[in-house]
C-alpha cells in the first residue's frame, strides 16, 4: 500500500508527461492542461497524505524498488527515502507546481505546442521528485541530470529563435561542468564510503578516523555541482540567459524550484559539510559574494525579467551563506519563503508581459497599477517580503540569515546587508517603474491594458497569501521548521537564536536597510520621476553595471574562443599534419623498395662486392666476434 | 547447438544472398540475420542454462592451428551486438536503393560472419584470419557503394586499408614469436605464457599498433573521420558500430591477458593516450561541418574513454568499457541512420546546409533528441551506465584521469547539443522535410528502446559479463 502510494506519488507527473507526448495535441488545449496540472495535484496530495504521516509516526519511509548500478566494491539500489527534508520540498515543489501549471493553462493557450510545454512540465516535475525523493546520491543524479534537461528543453521552448536555443544550450554546458564536480565528489565519496545511500553514509562517517583530505574534496566537488545548478559564482551566468523561456517556466524553475537543488543538496550531505570546515568557509564566502554580485547587477536591468533574475541569483546567494555558516534549517527556511514570493512576481511578471502582448523592458511600462490591480497588489505584497518589511515571510527568513552571520563573521553580515538594501532598491524600482507614474508604451498597447484572467490571478493570490504568511512557520518562538528538521541534521548545535537586544538591534538595522533602499528608489524614481536611459546612452559605471561586468564576454573571450581557435587550428591543420605523416611513413617502405630495386641492376661487379662483404661479415661474426 | 552454427548461417547467407539476385537480396539477407539473431538468442539461453555451446576442433596441423571458438560472457555479448545490430543496420537501409544489391548485402553479411568469428575465435591464428578476413568486404562496400569523388574516395579506402593491414601485421609477428616459445596458438596456453617483461613489452607494443589503428586511439586515428564520410551508411555503421569494438574487444581479450606485465608498467601511459583521444576527438568535433565527420570524432572521443577503462586492469574498467561498447554501437548506428534519413530529404551531409527541421517534424526530432541525450550520457540511458562505470575506475587509479576524461561530459554536451541546434533548430526551413517513415521509425525506436530499457536496469547485462571478465583479471594478475 505505502510503496504504491509512493510510486503513485513518483509517477503520476510521469504519465501526465506521457499523456502530454502520444494524446496531448488530439485532446485539444483545455484537456491537455488539465490532465498536466491534476497529475501533479495528485502528487501534491500525496505528499501531503506522507507529511501528515510522519508527523505523527516520526519515522522515515525506506523503499527499494530494484538494484540499478554495480561497481565492484557497492551496488546502487533505485531507493526511495521520505523524510523530514524530502516531504518538506515534496510539498512545496509540488504545491506550487501545481499553482504554476494552473496558471500556464491561461498563460500558454494561445501557443501553437501547448501540449509540448505541460509534458515537458509534468517531466520536469517527475525529475524534481526523482531528485528528492533518492535514497542516495545516483538516484539525486538521475534527477538533476533530469531537471537539467528539461530546463534545456524549456528555456528553448521557443525554438525558432536561435538566440532564445543558444541560452538553452548555455544552461546545460554550464550545468554540466557543475555535474562532473558532483560526479567527481561521488566517485570520492564511493570509494570511501563503500555506498552512497545517504543513510548508511552517515552512519559509517566516522568523525575521529575519517580521511578528512578526500572528504573535504568530495565536498569541494559536490559543492561546484551545486554552484552550477543553483547558480553561484562562477557558474551563474546561465540563470539570466535562462528567462528565454516562456514564464511559467522561470517562475518554477529558474525561481522556486530547480535551482534551489544545490542548496538541498548540501542540506542532505550536512554530514560531510559538518566535518569539512574549509570547505564551509569557501561555501560562506562563495554565497555572499554571489549575492552583492548579483544585486549590484539587478541595481542596473530594464528587462523586468532580468531584475527578477539576478534577484534570485542574489537571494541564491544568501541561502548559500547560511548554509556555509552551517545554518542548513536557516537556507532552507529561507528557500521556501523565496520560493512564495519570487515565484509570485514571476508569475505577476508574466502577468504584465501578457497585457502588454510580450513587452518586457520596464522603460517602456509604468503607470499598470490601474488597469491591473491583482498584478499590482500580490507584486507589492511579494516586493515587501523580498526587501524584508516586517511581518511579510522574507523578513523572518533573511532576518535569520543575516542574524547568523552577525554571530560568526561580522563582514559576511555587512555584505548580506549591504544586498539586502540593494535588494530593497531594485525591487521598488521595477514596482514604481511598472506600476507607477504613466504609461510609456505604445497608443495601441494602452488600449488593451486589461487585468488577465482568474486562471493567472487565483495563483498570484495564493501565493501572495503564502508570502505574507509564510514566515509563520519558523516565528522566533516557535521555531516549527527548526525542530521539524532536527532528525535529518548530524550535529543539532545550532543553538536558537534568543531575542535578546542584540536580535532586536539587527532586525531592527536590517528593517531601517529595507527601508532606506525603498526610500532611495521612491526619491529616485517617483520624486524624480527618472526612467533609465536608452541603451545606447547608457554611461560610465552604469554601463558597466548593465553589461554584467562582461562576465560573459570575459568567458567568450577566455574559454569558448580559445577552444573553438584551437577545434578549428586542429581540424584544419594538425588533422591534415598527422595524415601527412602517416603517409610518409607509409612512403618509407616504397622509398626502401625503390633503393633495393637499384640494387639488382644487372652489374656482376656489384653483386661480386656485396657477395664478398657479406662472406666478410660472416666470418668476422662467427670467428672474431 | 554450438557458435559456430552462426558462423554457418552468416556465411549461408552470404551466398544465398548473392545468388538471390538484386531485388531479392536484402529480403534474404535480413532474414538470415534475423534467423541468426534468434540462434545467438537460443545459444545465450543455452548458455545460461550451462549447456557448452563452445566449439574445439582441429584444423592445421603444423603449425598446429585449431578451429576453437570460445563463448563467455564477453564473446557472447560482442557476437549478440554483433547480431542484434547486423538486422537494424539491414533494415535501416531499405530505404536507399543500391546499385548491384546482390553483393552489397552479401558483403554486409560476410562482414558480420567475419566479426563473429573475430570474437569467438580462441585461437591466435584463427583469430588472426578472421581479424583480417573483416577488412575485406568493408574495404569494398566503402569502395563501390561509397559517395563523393570517386578519386578521393578510393584514396581514403585504400590508405584506411593498408594502414590497418599493417597494423595487423604486428600482431601476426607477436602471434609468430608466441607460437615459437609455446607452440600454440591457443588462447587458454597464450594467457597463462610467463614471458619477461622485456618480452611482454615488445608483444604489447606489437599488440598495441593492430588495435590501436583500429580502435582508433590517437594519433593513429587519421583514417577514420573520412572513410566515415565516404563510405555508404550501411558501411559506416557496420565500422563504428561493431567494426571498432573488435579492437576494444580484443585489448580485453588478448593484449591485456598476454602481456599483462607491460600493461601494468606502462599503464599511466596508455590511459593517458586514451584520455588524449577523448579531449582531442571532442575539440575537433566542435567545429565540423560534415555530419558524418562530426559524429566520426564523436566516435573516437568515446572509444577513447572505453580504451581507458579497459587499461585501468580493473574489473570497473573492464566491465564498464563493455557496457560502453554495447551502448556506444547502438547509440552510433542510430545516429548515422538519423544523418542518412536526414540525407535522404535534403541530399545533404553539410551541417549548415539544414537547420529548421523540428517544426516540421515532430517524431524525428523527439527521437534524434533522445539519442543525442544517449549520446551525451544522461543517467537513464545505458550510455550513462557504462560511462559512470568507466569513470569511477578512473577516478579510483588517478584523479586526473578522471577530471580530464570526465571532461567528456562537458565537451559532449557542447559538440552534441551544437549539431542539434544547427540541424533541427532554427527558423522553419523552406525546403520540406517529410516525417519519418514508419520503417525508419521502427530501427530508432527498437534502439531507443534498448537504451532506455537497459539504463533502467543494466543488471542482466552486466551480471551476465562480469564472471568473466573476472576471470580475464585472474589472468591479468597472474604475475602477482
Amino acid at each position: 500500500m505505502e510503496q504504491n502510494l509512493v510510486l503513485l506519488l513518483l509517477l503520476t507527473p510521469f504519465v501526465g508527461f506521457l499523456f502530454n507526448v502520444f494524446f496531448g495535441e488530439k485532446v485539444g488545449k483545455a484537456m491537455s492542461g488539465a490532465i498536466g496540472t491534476l497529475s501533479i495535484v495528485v502528487s501534491f496530495v500525496i505528499s501531503i497524505y506522507f507529511f501528515m504521516q510522519l508527523n505523527q509516526t516520526g519515522k522515515p519511509i525506506q523503499i527499494s524498488l530494484f538494484d540499478w548500478i554495480s561497481v565492484s566494491n557497492f551496488k546502487l539500489d533505485f531507493g526511495i527515502l521520505l523524510d523530514q527534508l524530502s516531504l518538506l520540498w515534496l510539498l512545496f515543489v509540488t504545491g506550487i507546481g501545481s499553482l504554476i501549471h494552473l496558471y500556464s493553462i491561461s498563460y500558454m493557450h494561445d501557443d501553437e505546442n501547448m501540449h509540448k510545454f505541460f509534458a515537458y512540465l509534468n517531466l520536469f516535475v517527475f525529475f524534481m521528485i526523482t531528485l528528492v525523493v533518492g535514497s542516495n546520491l545516483l538516484i539525486m543524479f538521475i534527477g538533476w541530470e533530469g531537471v537539467g534537461l528539461c530546463s534545456y528543453l524549456l528555456i528553448g521552448f521557443w525554438h525558432k529563435n536561435q538566440d532564445y536555443n543558444d541560452a538553452a544550450k548555455k544552461a546545460f554546458i554550464m550545468n554540466r561542468i557543475g555535474d562532473l564536480g558532483f560526479l567527481i565528489g561521488i566517485f570520492i565519496l564511493g570509494s570511501v564510503f563503500s555506498t552512497l545511500d545517504f543513510v548508511q553514509m552517515e552512519n559509517g562517517l566516522n568523525v575521529g578516523t575519517a580521511n578528512t583530505g578526500m572528504l573535504g574534496l568530495a565536498a569541494l566537488c559536490l559543492f561546484i555541482g551545486a554552484c552550477g545548478k543553483s547558480a553561484q559564482l562562477p557558474l551563474y551566468t546561465w540563470l539570466p540567459d535562462a528567462m528565454a523561456g516562456p514564464t511559467p517556466v522561470s517562475a518554477l524553475i529558474h525561481a522556486a524550484t530547480m535551482v534551489t537543488a544545490g542548496i538541498f543538496m548540501i542540506t542532505r550531505m550536512n554530514f560531510l559539510f559538518d566535518i569539512t570546515p574549509d570547505v564551509q568557509n569557501i561555501i560562506a564566502i562563495v554565497g555572499a559574494i554571489t549575492a552583492l554580485v548579483a544585486a549590484t547587477i539587478g541595481l542596473a536591468q530594464n528587462d523586468i525579467k532580468k531584475v527578477l533574475a539576478y534577484s534570485t541569483v542574489s537571494q541564491l546567494g544568501l541561502m548559500f551563506l547560511a548554509l556555509g555558516l552551517g545554518a542548513y534549517n536557516v537556507a532552507v527556511f529561507h528557500v521556501i519563503t523565496h520560493a512564495f514570493f519570487k515565484a509570485c512576481l514571476f508569475l505577476g511578471s508574466g502577468s504584465v508581459i501578457h497585457a502588454l502582448h510580450g513587452e518586457q523592458d520596464m522603460r517602456k511600462m509604468g503607470g499598470l497599477k490601474k488597469a491591473m490591480p491583482i498584478t499590482f497588489w500580490t507584486m507589492l505584497i511579494s516586493t515587501l517580503a523580498i526587501a524584508g518589511i516586517f511581518p511579510f515571510a522574507g523578513f523572518w527568513s533573511k532576518d535569520e540569515i543575516l542574524i547568523t552571520a552577525f554571530h560568526e563573521n561580522k563582514v559576511l553580515w555587512i555584505v548580506g546587508s549591504i544586498a539586502s538594501i540593494m535588494t530593497a532598491f531594485y525591487m521598488f524600482r521595477l514596482m514604481y517603474l511598472t506600476f507607477f507614474k504613466s504609461f510609456r508604451g505604445t497608443e495601441e498597447q494602452k488600449h488593451h491594458l486589461h487585468e488577465s484572467p482568474t486562471l493567472i490571478t487565483i495563483p498570484l493570490i495564493v501565493l501572495a497569501i503564502l508570502a505574507t504568511i509564510g514566515g509563520a512557520i519558523n516565528l522566533p518562538g516557535s521555531m516549527w521548521l527548526n525542530h521539524y528538521l532536527e532528525p535529518i541534521f548530524a550535529t543539532v548545535s545550532h543553538e536558537e537564536h534568543v531575542l535578546g537586544n542584540t536580535e532586536y538591534m539587527l532586525m531592527g538595522i536590517a528593517l531601517a536597510g529595507a527601508i532606506l533602499g525603498i526610500g532611495l528608489a521612491f526619491s529616485k524614481y517617483i520624486k524624480q520621476n527618472v526612467v533609465p536611459n536608452e541603451d545606447n546612452e547608457i554611461k560610465g559605471l552604469t554601463k558597466i553595471v548593465y553589461n554584467k561586468y562582461y562576465v560573459d564576454e570575459f568567458y567568450t573571450f577566455l574559454i569558448v574562443r580559445p577552444i573553438n581557435g584551437l577545434s578549428n587550428f586542429f581540424r584544419t591543420t594538425l588533422e591534415p599534419a598527422l595524415s601527412k605523416t602517416v603517409f610518409k611513413l607509409a612512403n618509407v617502405t616504397y622509398v626502401m623498395a625503390n633503393q633495393g630495386k637499384k640494387a639488382h641492376n644487372g652489374s656482376v661487379g656489384l653483386y661480386l662486392f656485396a657477395f664478398v662483404i657479406g662472406v666478410c661479415s660472416i666470418i668476422i661474426y662467427l670467428f672474431l666476434v | 547447438m554450438d557458435v559456430t552454427t552462426l558462423l554457418l548461417l552468416l556465411l549461408v547467407g552470404a551466398i544465398a544472398t548473392y545468388f538471390s539476385g538484386d531485388k531479392l537480396a536484402s529480403k534474404v539477407a535480413l532474414a538470415f540475420s534475423v534467423i541468426t539473431l534468434g540462434v545467438s538468442l537460443k545459444l545465450l539461453h543455452d548458455f545460461t542454462q550451462g549447456v557448452n555451446i563452445s566449439y574445439m576442433g582441429s584444423w592445421i596441423e603444423n603449425p598446429e592451428v585449431a578451429l576453437a571458438f570460445q563463448a563467455d560472457g564477453l564473446s557472447i555479448a560482442m557476437v549478440l551486438l554483433t547480431t542484434t545490430l547486423t538486422p537494424l543496420i539491414l533494415f535501416s537501409s531499405f530505404g536507399t536503393t543500391y546499385p548491384n544489391a546482390k553483393s552489397f548485402y552479401s558483403l554486409v553479411l560476410f562482414m558480420a560472419f567475419a566479426m563473429t568469428g573475430t570474437f569467438l575465435a580462441a585461437d591466435g591464428l584463427l583469430y588472426y584470419i578472421f581479424w583480417e578476413l573483416s577488412l575485406i568486404p568493408i574495404y569494398f562496400i566503402a569502395l563501390i557503394w561509397g559517395n563523393g569523388d570517386a578519386d578521393e574516395r578510393r584514396k581514403a579506402v585504400v590508405k584506411f586499408f593498408i594502414y590497418t593491414l599493417a597494423g595487423s601485421l604486428f600482431m601476426l609477428v607477436a602471434f609468430a614469436y608466441l607460437y615459437q616459445k609455446t607452440n600454440s596458438f591457443l588462447l587458454s596456453d597464450l594467457s597463462k605464457v610467463n614471458l619477461s617483461s622485456t618480452e611482454q613489452f615488445w608483444i604489447f607494443l606489437a599488440f598495441f599498433l593492430a588495435y590501436a589503428i583500429k580502435i582508433p586511439l590517437i594519433p593513429f586515428h587519421t583514417w577514420q573521420a573520412k572513410v566515415y564520410q565516404k563510405a555508404p551508411t550501411v558501411g559506416t555503421m557496420l565500422l563504428s558500430g561493431i567494426m571498432l569494438k573488435m579492437g576494444l574487444y580484443s585489448v580485453i581479450r588478448w593484449q591485456l591477458q598476454i602481456a599483462p606485465l607491460a600493461a601494468k608498467e606502462y599503464m599511466n601511459v596508455f590511459i593517458g593516450v586514451s584520455i588524449a583521444g577523448v579531449i582531442y576527438g571532442s575539440i575537433v568535433a566542435l567545429r565540423q561541418k560534415d555530419l558524418k565527420k562530426l559524429l566520426a570524432y564523436s566516435s573516437l572521443a568515446h572509444v577513447g574513454l572505453i580504451a581507458a577503462g579497459c587499461y585501468t586492469l580493473t574489473l570497473d574498467g573492464l566491465s564498464g568499457a563493455v557496457s560502453q561498447m554495447i551502448a556506444h554501437g547502438f547509440v552510433i548506428v542510430g545516429l548515422f541512420f538519423v544523418a542518412e534519413i536526414i540525407y535522404r530529404r535534403y541530399e545533404t551531409r553539410t551541417i549548415s546546409e539544414m537547420g529548421g527541421i523540428r517544426s516540421q517534424t515532430p517524431k524525428f526530432t523527439s527521437m534524434f533528441m533522445i539519442l543525442v541525450l544517449a549520446s551525451v550520457a544522461l543517467p537513464g540511458t545505458f550510455n550513462f551506465v557504462g560511462e559512470f562505470t568507466v569513470l569511477y575506475s578512473l577516478a579510483q587509479t588517478n584523479i586526473w584521469f578522471v577530471i580530464l576524461g570526465g571532461s567528456t561530459i562537458i565537451f559532449g554536451a557542447y559538440y552534441m547539443l551544437k549539431m542539434f541546434q544547427n540541424v533541427m533548430l532554427g527558423e522553419t526551413n523552406a525546403k520540406v522535410f517529410a516525417e519519418i517513415t514508419s520503417n525508419e521509425a521502427i530501427v530508432l525506436v527498437i534502439i531507443l528502446a534498448f537504451l532506455l530499457f537497459f539504463g533502467l536496469y543494466p543488471k542482466p547485462i552486466v551480471d551476465f559479463v562480469t564472471p568473466s571478465l573476472k576471470e580475464i583479471l585472474l589472468n591479468i594478475n597472474r604475475f602477482n
